[in-house]
């Protein structure tokens, strides 16, 4: 009886694992077989025309999106995860509202971050659609996201390796970027790459704040359609459904490049 | 010679409402080995923090009495972090950084503003020599600390602790985790940091306090039951329940 169950529970475990690998598999299979054979060179021309719906643009300005809300995000983020982990007494009013509001924004959809931001950053601070009032946006949307990883990053950290710290007559702030910041960076740097993913993958919240301009960016200003954004026009538009499933493979290969490079990094970081 | 280093007067330490230390009165002799032994949650380590005030870092903790360094009380008027720097602590475990042996015991000398590489190489050799653990890591000094053994772990702590040149040196059972061999090695280091510094050291360890103690208090529940010359107490101790403690009838 015993050894019945067992079988079939070993047996759900490996199904599940096979239909979930299946599905992932199935899935990029798919995109590279649609995809790849419409990977022409002229897709990665220079500007982009009704022709000819070159992706070249829509790189850089995914480039340029992700940086800037990075920019914009990770000091916010690391300050506010440092306040609450090393410097807030536990239990105080103050931090336990951070954090619900932190968990709170961390579950709204995309698309409401796209409203607000079209509210405020397009309208009110009068940025238009630009590559700004996006990375703006998007910075309010994956902050929550930085805050957690990097307070668990920290939380991570040895107590031990503080009290070293203090001990020999360190203050808060030299152990705090000297011994505990540097080992969390492995964990802080697995939040930013999820942030990544997210920036990359976002269009909900950029259609309506960065807008869907493919060309190349004259300044911050200027409105911009990143990869996604232009995957999800093409598409929508119904002419270019081969290109669009071409940028999906692109869009892959640039997630998938990012991963492996922030592993790299990681690894360089925390070997001494 | 017998200069006294710290004066303890009516020390009572609480944790919340748990009063974990009820009167401590006691002075530590300079240039003396204090052992502090007792059973577990006795207070020890907690008086041990006192002295450096590692206390502080514990959000619920109280404390009333005076405790006098060099006749300067140190929870008046006085900067956490110089206090720290002249009485110096080596933890139960190892506690390194996950750096290199250099950078771990010049970590100190550098958050005191020492900079110099020249000067820095001194104190890291000098410091290294004192804790008799130079020869043995000498070729691989810029290597992770972590990778050695946990005996010479917890002697480049001592290192580490003795680069800052503090004045009293609280080590909180440093040999706990250690194996006999690398437990005979720091008790000897023990002995030949007495002619420099003030040591206080808490152990569960009844032959070691034999061993390297000039003077032993025995706490029990938060009170000093009995505090006098190693010798003697543990020769002929004045109160029962020394007694029963040293004999091993209970903790």
């Amino acid at each position: 009886m015993a050894k019945q169950t067992s079988f079939i529970l070993k047996s759900f475990v490996m199904a599940a694992t096979i239909i979930t690998f299946g599905i992932l598999l199935f899935l990029i299979g798919y995109i590279l077989i649609k995809g790849v054979p419409y990977l022409t060179p002229s897709l990665f021309n220079m500007s982009y025309t009704s022709e000819n719906v070159s992706m070249f643009p829509s790189i850089i300005n995914t480039v340029l999106m992700t940086l800037l809300s990075l920019m914009i995000a990770i000091p916010f983020g690391l300050f506010t995860a440092i306040y609450l982990v090393e410097y807030a007494k536990r239990g105080n009013k103050l931090v336990e509202i951070i954090r619900l509001t932190s968990e709170t924004l961390a579950g709204i959809p995309s698309i409401v971050y796209g409203l607000f931001g079209m509210l405020f950053f397009v309208t009110y601070l009068g940025w238009g659609y630009s590559i700004l009032a996006g990375s703006a946006t998007l910075s309010v949307m994956i902050l929550p996201l930085i805050i957690r990883t990097t307070e668990e990053a920290l939380k991570s950290v040895p107590d031990s390796y503080r009290e070293a710290s203090f001990g020999l007559g360190a203050g808060q702030l030299r152990t705090v970027f000297h011994i505990v910041l540097p080992s969390a960076v492995p964990g802080i740097l697995a939040g930013v790459i999820l942030a990544i993913g997210r920036i990359v993958g976002e269009t909900a919240a950029l259609i309506y704040t960065a807008g869907t301009v493919a060309k190349l960016p004259k300044d911050l200003l200027s409105s911009a359609r990143t990869l996604s954004v232009h995957m999800y026009t093409l598409s929508s538009e119904g002419f270019h459904t081969n290109e669009a499933f071409a940028t999906a493979v692109v869009l892959l290969i640039i997630v998938l490049l990012i991963n492996t490079v922030s592993m790299v990094i990681a690894r360089k970081v925390t070997k001494i | 010679m017998n200069k006294e280093k710290i004066k303890i007067t009516g020390i009572d330490l609480y944790y919340g409402d748990f009063q974990a230390l009820k009167n401590i009165n006691m002075i530590l002799p300079q240039n003396k080995i204090t052992a502090f032994i007792g059973p577990s949650g006795c207070g020890k380590t907690t008086l041990l923090k006192s002295l450096n005030r590692m206390n502080d870092l514990i959000s619920d903790c109280r404390i009333s009495g005076e405790i006098l360094l060099d006749g300067q009380n140190i929870y008046e008027n006085i900067d956490v972090n110089l206090l720290r720097k002249r009485v110096g602590m080596v933890f139960q475990k190892p506690n390194l950084f996950p750096m290199s042996i250099y950078d771990n015991v010049a970590y100190g000398p550098r958050t005191h503003g020492i900079r110099s590489k020249v000067m820095l190489d001194e104190i890291v050799e000098k410091s290294l020599v004192r804790a008799v653990i130079w020869d043995e890591v000498k070729d691989r000094i810029k290597k992770s600390a972590l990778s050695l053994s946990g005996g010479q772990q917890q002697r480049i702590c001592i290192a580490r602790a003795l680069a800052v040149e503090p004045e009293v040196l609280l080590m909180d059972e440093p040999t706990s985790a250690l194996d006999p061999v690398s437990t005979s090695k720091i008790e000897e280091l023990v002995l030949e940091l007495k002619n420099d510094y003030t040591i206080i050291i808490v152990t569960h360890n009844m032959q070691q306090a034999v061993r390297v103690s000039d003077k032993t208090a025995f706490f029990l529940l938060g009170e000093i039951v009995e505090y006098r010359d190693t010798e003697s107490i543990f020769s002929m101790p004045e109160d029962k329940r020394t007694e029963d403690y040293i004999t091993g009838r209970f903790g």
